[in-house]
């Protein structure tokens, strides 16, 4: 194994430093080390996705896991985990272990798979949560995300049922009955456009509900995508009572609004949908806050059919992995440890996940990603890693690039560029 | 002149002014012994509708013969369209033969704004989805400014489902280009979030349709599906014609030189009752009419022909 001196390096935005890594960990010394100069440039834990869609099995023209995993090292990660709605579902121990097994031959991040909660994704029927978190993939995390679980008492018994092997159950937070049919925010925006609206308390109803249910039961809920002023205050006030609940935030529901869809071009087109410059406003303060408890991209590569036609036909999703953290820092600011916190720290503990998150002392495992904060970067469709090309940043200059990003000691990417 | 029409918000005043004297003087021509012009000879017109809807194809149709253009009907039904070709493709086959402009009818909204991306003539929004119908505004208008002499200072009632109506929304954005002030009125389930602040500030809403109609200049009913029921919009057809449909009894609350008016298709008994839709007050024919003119206007604007 390689040994890598890291020359100047700052951690967290302190004083340069030199920070050795050795057999996959960080070291105090290392003999005959590759040398990197890290002048200017600040590390950071590896960052943890606890939401991507890598469409392997099933949409592979879109996605495959091993360019997904690509996209992910070169935005910063060094564990993603991969949503259930693939083709076939991941609601067994097969397709969830084919998965894990695709990423680690990929061996660019850590592919951590969620299962679903329910039988193809139908809401109906449990599905084998215990045997896909006893599986080689020890999956963990389980969402019919794209769909809720809508159905209350089922939502109750999946929350209940988890608690076995510490699992926990990733809400898509959308009541379905209320947005039949919708296609973005509803407001003054989708009045003017005649766009049929995704109203906020749809998103905040379930929020309420699954807190409630979580504190009935005393188990761990986690909310994706968060979207919605609304939601932060519900989130704020089970917080405030003890419920065990945490929440993400997406990269565009922190940068991006509902006027974007005024050019009808579905590469704005997401679920939950982008909300007004208020709702903006709340979740930054949120995420600062920690009523938030992490970014995660949902990354959501699609075909160009699929969104090179009308608005209402186009399918809903961003690609997100790689812009993720300049993004967050367009938003944030250089705030270092805020966003190791937000990125990588949390979301590997909310996980469960060892050997990630961890802070970059000696012997810790040696997962971490190098940003030049100095650098600007017009994001540029074509150059994106991703099998997909849906980024609704096209032309937009965002701040940091990442330049090199290390897997258990091992560059996965350098230079800006992946190793393989 | 602008290039598309793909929403009435793309018309200021003096461009709207513009099409609806223009429509006036197309208007001159239907009473002539023959009802063309040279002006589009030569030029390639495409109705590309997506939905059936007989009466705003025929009208286009006549509109851009009676300017000697070449008219192509391309209908979504038994085409390649029905076969799963996408807009684009579709699109980039009109391009390859020569369209001067694209009159689109679609289901989806913001199709037309798609559309103008992938052709190099110009595009005519013909209705989409729920979002707008500007040349089913711009024969509104210039039917009220027939009947009424003027459209500044006009009030309009706008009534039923505002929600899905596409006439609504570029009735409202028109008219309050030109001037008139517009009322919104009907059962809230079917009135848009945030109508106002989406489309024009001094838009009103109204839910009590008798209170409204003593003001009024101009009542515009609404066509509504019966559908709409049974998404629990309004209880019953019978109820939602009882508080908002027009009979004689609330047409004689409006003043006297008040007009009636409907975009077709009715539902007679329904929104409207028949005497009603029948009566002097009402223009509706009229707008059929006035409708080719209008269209006509709007063609021969956009494809440069001189006013």
């Amino acid at each position: 194994m390689t040994s890598y001196l890291l020359r100047g390096v700052s951690l967290l935005g302190a004083a340069p430093t030199d920070v050795h890594i050795v057999d996959g960990r960080i070291s105090d010394r290392s003999s005959d080390p590759e040398i990197i100069d890290a002048a200017g440039l600040v590390a950071l834990p590896g960052l943890v996705d606890l939401h991507t869609h890598l469409r392997e099995p099933g949409r592979e023209d879109a996605e495959t896991v091993e360019t997904g995993s690509r996209s992910a090292a070169l935005g910063g990660y060094t564990a993603v985990f991969a949503m259930a709605n693939t083709s076939p579902v991941a609601d067994t121990a097969g397709v969830v272990e084919q998965v894990w097994r695709l990423g680690r031959e990929a061996g660019l991040v850590d592919v951590q798979p969620i299962g679903a909660v329910t039988v193809g994704l139908a809401g109906k029927q449990l599905a084998e949560l215990g045997a896909m978190a006893s599986s080689a993939a020890g999956v963990r995390i389980f969402s019919d995300d794209g769909h809720c679980v809508a159905d209350p008492r089922l939502m109750r018994r999946a929350l209940e049922y988890v608690k076995a092997f510490d699992g926990i159950i990733a809400q898509h937070a959308e009541e379905p009955r209320l947005t039949e049919g919708a296609q973005m925010h509803e407001g003054e925006v989708s009045t003017r456009l005649g766009l049929t609206g995704w109203p906020a308390v749809a998103e905040e109803a379930i929020i309420a509900r699954d807190v409630l249910l979580a504190e009935h039961v005393g188990s761990r809920l986690h909310v994706c995508h968060v979207s919605t002023a609304g939601s932060v205050e519900v989130l704020r006030q089970a917080k405030a009572r003890g419920v065990r609940v945490t929440a993400e935030v997406t990269p565009h529901h922190l940068l991006l609004t509902d006027e974007l869809a005024a050019s009808y071009d579905p590469v704005y087109k997401v679920n939950p949908p982008l909300r007004t410059a208020s709702d903006v406003q709340a979740l930054r303060d949120a995420l600062v806050e920690g009523v938030i408890d992490i970014v995660a991209t949902d990354h959501a590569p699609h075909a160009v059919e699929d969104k090179e036609c009308e608005w209402a036909y186009a399918r809903p999703g961003m690609v997100g992995l790689e812009t993720a953290l300049p993004v967050v820092l367009s938003v944030l600011g250089e705030r270092w440890d805020l966003i190791a916190e937000r990125m990588s720290r949390t979301p590997a503990r909310i996980a469960g996940l060892t050997g990630h998150g961890t802070d970059l002392s000696v012997g810790s495992p040696a997962n971490l990603t190098l940003v030049d904060p100095s650098a600007r970067r017009v994001v540029d469709p074509a150059e994106l890693a991703s099998r997909s090309r849906n980024t609704p940043y096209a032309g937009t200059t965002l701040p940091g690039r990442i330049v090199a990003t290390f897997l258990r000691g091992e560059p996965t990417v350098l230079d800006g560029k992946a190793v393989k | 002149m602008i290039k598309h029409l793909r929403s009435a918000a793309d018309l200021d005043a003096a461009t709207a002014t513009l099409i609806l004297d223009t429509a006036g003087e197309m208007a001159a021509l239907a009473g002539r012994e023959v009802k063309k012009l040279p002006t589009l000879r030569g030029r390639t017109v495409v109705n590309l509708f997506y939905e059936d809807s007989t009466r705003t194809r025929i009208s286009f149709e006549a509109a851009a013969k009676r300017l000697s253009a070449d008219v192509i009907n391309f209908s979504a039904k038994g085409s390649s369209v029905s076969k799963g070709e996408s807009l684009k493709d579709t699109a980039l086959t009109l391009q390859a033969m020569g369209a001067d402009a694209v009159v689109i009818r679609h289901p989806a909204s913001g199709a037309p704004h798609r559309l103008a991306a992938w052709v190099d003539g110009s595009v005519v929004n013909a209705g989409d989805g729920t979002h707008e119908h500007p040349t089913q505004a711009l024969l509104d208008a210039y039917t009220m400014r027939s009947r009424l002499g003027r459209l500044d200072g006009l009030r309009v009632a706008i009534v039923g489902d505002v929600l899905h109506s596409r006439v609504a929304r570029s009735n409202v954005l028109l008219l309050t280009t030109l001037g008139a002030e517009i009322t919104l009125v009907g059962p809230p389930t079917l009135i848009p979030v945030d109508i106002a602040a989406a489309l024009s500030p001094k838009t009103k809403v109204s839910y009590d349709l008798d209170s409204v109609l003593p003001d009024m200049d101009v009542v515009m009913m609404l066509r509504v599906q019966t559908e709409r029921m049974q998404d629990s919009y309004f209880p019953s057809a019978r109820e939602y014609s009882r508080r908002y449909g027009l009979d004689l009894a609330r047409m004689r609350k409006l003043p006297e030189h008040a007009i009636v008016m409907h975009p077709g298709p009715m539902n007679r008994g329904m929104e409207i009752t028949p005497e009603v839709a029948d009566s002097s007050r009402s223009t509706i024919v009229e707008q059929v009419a006035n409708g080719v003119s209008a269209r006509m206007a709007v063609l021969y604007l956009l494809l440069g022909g001189k006013a």
